[in-house]
C-alpha cells in the first residue's frame, strides 16, 4: 500500500502559492472542500484561479476566499448567490470565465483521463464558441474544448483511507471524482477516515492513485443553501 | 383567459409520458414534477448527479448533501441513483434524457433560445442550460408571452446572446401551445378565451395559424 495519508490540512496544503491554478470540487455548498478553503484564507495566497463550478456566498466556500480578495480569475458555470463576486466582477477586480457545466466537468475528466482536447455540442452556435474550432461529425457542430491544466485540485468526499480511495455521498459527489488527478497534485479531504480494508473494492468511487494527498477534515459545517421542505409528519 | 404559472405547469404536465427520464430547469419546469399524472412511471434527473429525485424532505429531514440543480434540500424515490457532474452530462449530450424542459427570454422562429445573459446586467451563467440545449431530442420552453415591458419574446431572431441554436420544439405560454416548424412558430393551442388574433399580436416572429385551434385543456 502506498500512503497518501498526511496529518493536518497545512501539511495537505503545503506547496500552494500565490498564482496557481486550483480546481475545486463541490457544486453550490453541497460538497465543497470546507477545510482546505479555510486554511487557504489563512496561508493567505494569492491571485488564485479558481476551477469550481460555483463561487460559493458571501460568507462560506470560496466566498471567504473572496472576501480577502485572494481570487484573480474564476472558472464557473454559475455565479449567482454572492454579492461580494458580482460587486468584483463588475469593477473589474475579478475575471470571470463562465463554460457551460457539462463542458467544465468534461474538461476536468479530459485533464484527469490524458486528452488533449474534445469535441462538444454545447456553446455552438454562442459566444461561448467564439474563437473556438467547430466541426461538423454526422451533420452536427460541434465545438473543441480543451483539458484543463491546474497545479493543484482539492476535493472533499465522504469516507476514504490512508491509499487515498474516496466514497462520495449523495449529490455532494459532483464535481469531486471529475477532479481527482486531473491536476499535477489531488488533495483529498474526507469527513470520516476509516482503517485500511474499511472499504469494499466494489465500492470504491475513486482509486487512490488519483490522489496524492488525503486527511480528515477536522470540522463539517455542510451549510445548506436553500432549505426546502414538506410540512412535518404528523404523528398518527 | 391567459394562465399563471400554475397553469403552464399543468399544461407541459401533459407532455411527460411514461418512460421518460426529464431534466427540469429551475422555476415554472420545477413546478411540472408536480402534475405529472400518478399512474405513468417518470424519473426526474438533476445534473448535478441525481436520478430518481423525489419531493422536499419533511421538516427536519433535510440533508445536505442531496439537493436539486437549484440547491434545494430534495428527496430520493427507490431506485435512484447518484452519479458525478460527468456522467450527468454524459446522459444529457447523450441523448439519454427523453425530455428538457427549461425557462427562456427568447426564443427564435427557427427555434434558438437565449436564456442566460443580458448584456449590461449582472451575468451568473449559463449553468448547464448550453450543454441541455444543445443535445436534447425533446426541448420544450415554459415561458411568458411577452416581456415585463410587454414586448413579445417570440422574435424572428433573438436580441440577446443565445444559449443554442436550432434546438427548442415546443413552447408554452400563458397564452398558448406552439411549436417550431420550418415555417415558424405553429399555434397548436390557445388558453382558454384567448383569440388567435391576440396570440398573433404579441407574436413577434411568424405565426402559422392552421384551421380551427382548440382551447388548451389543463385539468
Amino acid at each position: 500500500m502506498i500512503s497518501k495519508k498526511v496529518n493536518s490540512v497545512q501539511e495537505a496544503l503545503s506547496g500552494i502559492t500565490d498564482d496557481m491554478i486550483i480546481m475545486l470540487g463541490g457544486f453550490g455548498l453541497c460538497g465543497i472542500p470546507e477545510n482546505s478553503i479555510n486554511h487557504l484564507v489563512k496561508m493567505g495566497v494569492k491571485n488564485l484561479t479558481c476551477i469550481s463550478n460555483n463561487a460559493g456566498v458571501d460568507d462560506f466556500g470560496l466566498g471567504l476566499l473572496l472576501q480577502k480578495k485572494q481570487i484573480k480569475k474564476m472558472i464557473s458555470s454559475y455565479v449567482g448567490e454572492n454579492e461580494e463576486f458580482e460587486r468584483q466582477m463588475l469593477s473589474g477586480e475579478l475575471e470571470v470565465e463562465l463554460i457551460p457545466q457539462g463542458t467544465l466537468a468534461e474538461r476536468c475528466k479530459a485533464a484527469q483521463g490524458g486528452f488533449p482536447a474534445f469535441f462538444t455540442p454545447a456553446g455552438y452556435g454562442t459566444e461561448v464558441a467564439d474563437g473556438k474550432e467547430t466541426r461538423e461529425f454526422n451533420g452536427k457542430m460541434y465545438v473543441l474544448e480543451t483539458a484543463f491544466d491546474a497545479d493543484f485540485a482539492i476535493v472533499k468526499a465522504w469516507k476514504g483511507d490512508e491509499a487515498g480511495n474516496l466514497i462520495f455521498r449523495g449529490t455532494a459527489r459532483n464535481f469531486n471524482p471529475c477532479m481527482c488527478g486531473a491536476a499535477k497534485i489531488t488533495i483529498a479531504e474526507v469527513e470520516e477516515m476509516v482503517p485500511l480494508g474499511g472499504l469494499d473494492p466494489d465500492c470504491i468511487h475513486i482509486p487512490g492513485i488519483f490522489v496524492q494527498r488525503i486527511f480528515q477534515g477536522e470540522r463539517y459545517e455542510k451549510r445548506i443553501e436553500q432549505r426546502t421542505v414538506r410540512p412535518a409528519k404528523t404523528a398518527l | 383567459m391567459p394562465l399563471d404559472k400554475i397553469g403552464i405547469a399543468k399544461r407541459i404536465a401533459k407532455e411527460v409520458k411514461d418512460g421518460y427520464y426529464v431534466n427540469l430547469g429551475i422555476g415554472i419546469p420545477t413546478l411540472v414534477a408536480n402534475y405529472v399524472p400518478t399512474e405513468i412511471n417518470v424519473e426526474f434527473q438533476s445534473e448535478n448527479g441525481i436520478l430518481g429525485m423525489g419531493p422536499f424532505p419533511f421538516e427536519g429531514e433535510e440533508d445536505p448533501d442531496i439537493i436539486n440543480a437549484g440547491k434545494q434540500t430534495i428527496t430520493t424515490l427507490p431506485g435512484a441513483s447518484f452519479f458525478d457532474s460527468a456522467l450527468s452530462f454524459s446522459m444529457i449530450r447523450g441523448k439519454h434524457v427523453d425530455l428538457t424542459i427549461l425557462g427562456a427570454m427568447e426564443v427564435s422562429e427557427e427555434g434558438d433560445i437565449a436564456n442566460w445573459k443580458i448584456p449590461g446586467k449582472m451575468v451568473k451563467g449559463m449553468g448547464g442550460a448550453m450543454d441541455l440545449v444543445a443535445s436534447a431530442e425533446n426541448i420544450i420552453v415554459a415561458m411568458m408571452h411577452v416581456n415585463k415591458a410587454g414586448e413579445s419574446k417570440l422574435l424572428k431572431k433573438c436580441s440577446l446572446p443565445l444559449t443554442g441554436v436550432k434546438c427548442v420544439k415546443k413552447i408554452v405560454t400563458e397564452l398558448a401551445v406552439l411549436e417550431i416548424t420550418p415555417h415558424g412558430f405553429k399555434l397548436l393551442e390557445r388558453a382558454p378565451g384567448v383569440s388567435v388574433e391576440y396570440i398573433k399580436s404579441v407574436t413577434e416572429g411568424y405565426l402559422e395559424v392552421e384551421g380551427l385551434i382548440p382551447e388548451m385543456e389543463i385539468d
